[in-house]
């Protein structure tokens, strides 16, 4: 007997898209780090480096819309954080897709166990700085 | 030391934590900030952040691969996700409370029991027949295929896996770790995973995990960009290689000789911490 497939994802598809999703991130991550990394090391690489004492990153690197100005602006530094913070956003974008996954499954109660762990993730992000 | 200088160094010494750590399964986090603190004396605290950065790195990279292998249980992993976030906001606010010298000592004692549990070979959990009220109606059992056919597995002991698995994130936030380790303990012996389901799926919670604490810690100037680069780069390349060859090579010496380096850093760190120096 045929089975009618129901057009609804499979547990093993939305795998598959989770892991296509982090190997993306991953490398559009490392990708950006690289070229921050060249234009920091060629303007400030014979600076004597000293990590020694903490006073903290500047104000500019810690927020995600100082992030984005400082990385649009070509400084080296901001764009290395700038793929710092797609590599962070890499596992909330995981469960954001879940979240996805599990209501096209009509899973509700994982919807909702999803929907918390994305909450609680947003507030790291967005609700500290 | 000039900045190129110091960034081609610790690319170096991330590539190999990051290649040891997937060799042997602890994962890279609990040598970076050793690394970085004792021998390449970085403030604990930038340490720290470079290191969640090279710790959701490798998390992501390896969980692309192992994803597709369809062993993790992607419920158990959400589920558990809830602790593991919560602990890892937790720890990571806990970490501005506590002192540097605190922070280290606290290192150091994770370090000696991260030693001892890796040079202990892991035992085969059997998994029960009879299926847990709790896990049935959170929906956390699961199968997976072996040559034999179809194996099905029943959870047990949800309530220790949750509250173990807060502290797991606890422990990442405040140490800027992955806590890899307290994962597969709360998997294993808590709730009886079997092992292969719960090694991957730990190391799938292990990015998110780091990403929960590592937004507390960007807002609090903990991520260098200059420090978390060639972290971030080294510990990548090394551990996708050590995955490409973790099939191929007898990995029990390298545990034990992993399990002394860790040891000893242990040591190193809770000396240093009660010395002052760090």
């Amino acid at each position: 007997m045929k089975m009618i497939r129901l057009p609804l994802w499979s547990d093993r598809e939305v795998e598959d898209l989770v892991g296509n999703l982090l190997r993306a991130g991953v490398i559009l991550s490392a990708a950006v780090v690289l070229t921050g990394a060249v234009v920091y090391l060629a303007r400030h690489g014979t600076q004597a480096a000293d990590y020694r004492v903490f006073h903290g990153e500047r104000g500019e690197l810690r927020t995600i819309r100082g992030v984005l100005h400082a990385a649009l602006s070509f400084q080296g530094r901001g764009i290395i954080q700038l793929g710092l913070l797609l590599l962070i956003a890499t596992p909330v974008a995981r469960v954001a897709l879940s979240i996805v996954g599990f209501a096209a499954e009509r899973d509700r109660m994982y919807v909702g166990f999803a929907s918390l762990v994305l909450i609680i993730l947003l507030y790291s992000l967005f609700g500290t700085s | 030391m000039t900045v190129f200088e110091f960034t081609i160094l610790v690319w170096i010494g991330s590539a190999v934590a990051g290649l040891l750590g997937a060799l042997t399964g602890l994962g890279g986090g609990v040598v970076l900030v050793p690394l970085l603190t004792l021998f390449f004396k970085v403030d604990i605290r930038y340490a720290i952040g470079a290191s969640l950065v090279g710790v959701i790195a490798t998390s992501s990279g390896a969980a692309a691969a192992y994803v597709k292998e369809g062993i993790s249980n992607i419920r158990v992993g959400m589920f558990l996700e809830i602790a593991t976030t919560l602990g890892a906001l937790t720890g990571a606010f806990l970490a501005a409370r506590v002192s540097t010298a605190a922070i280290a000592v606290t290192f150091g004692a994770v370090l000696l029991g991260s030693a001892v549990l890796a040079a202990r070979p892991r035992v085969k959990t059997t998994s029960d027949a009879i299926p847990d009220p709790l896990a049935t109606r959170l929906r956390l059992n699961g199968s997976f295929p072996t040559p034999e056919g179809i194996r099905h597995y029943f959870l047990r002991r949800v309530p220790a896996g949750f509250s173990l698995m807060f502290g797991a994130g606890a422990l990442s936030g405040l140490l800027g770790i992955g806590s890899g380790a307290v994962k597969v303990l709360a998997m294993d012996q808590a709730m009886r995973t079997p092992f292969k389901v719960s090694t991957t799926t730990s190391n799938f919670m292990i990015g998110v995990t780091a990403a929960a604490s590592a937004g507390v810690y960007l807002g609090r100037g903990y991520i260098d960009p200059g420090l978390s680069m060639p972290v971030m780069l080294g510990v990548l390349v090394g551990s996708l290689a050590g995955t490409r060859i973790l099939v191929e090579v007898e990995t029990r010496w390298l545990r034990l000789i992993f399990s002394a380096v860790i040891l000893l850093l242990g040591a190193q760190m809770i000396y240093n911490g009660l010395a002052g120096k760090i």
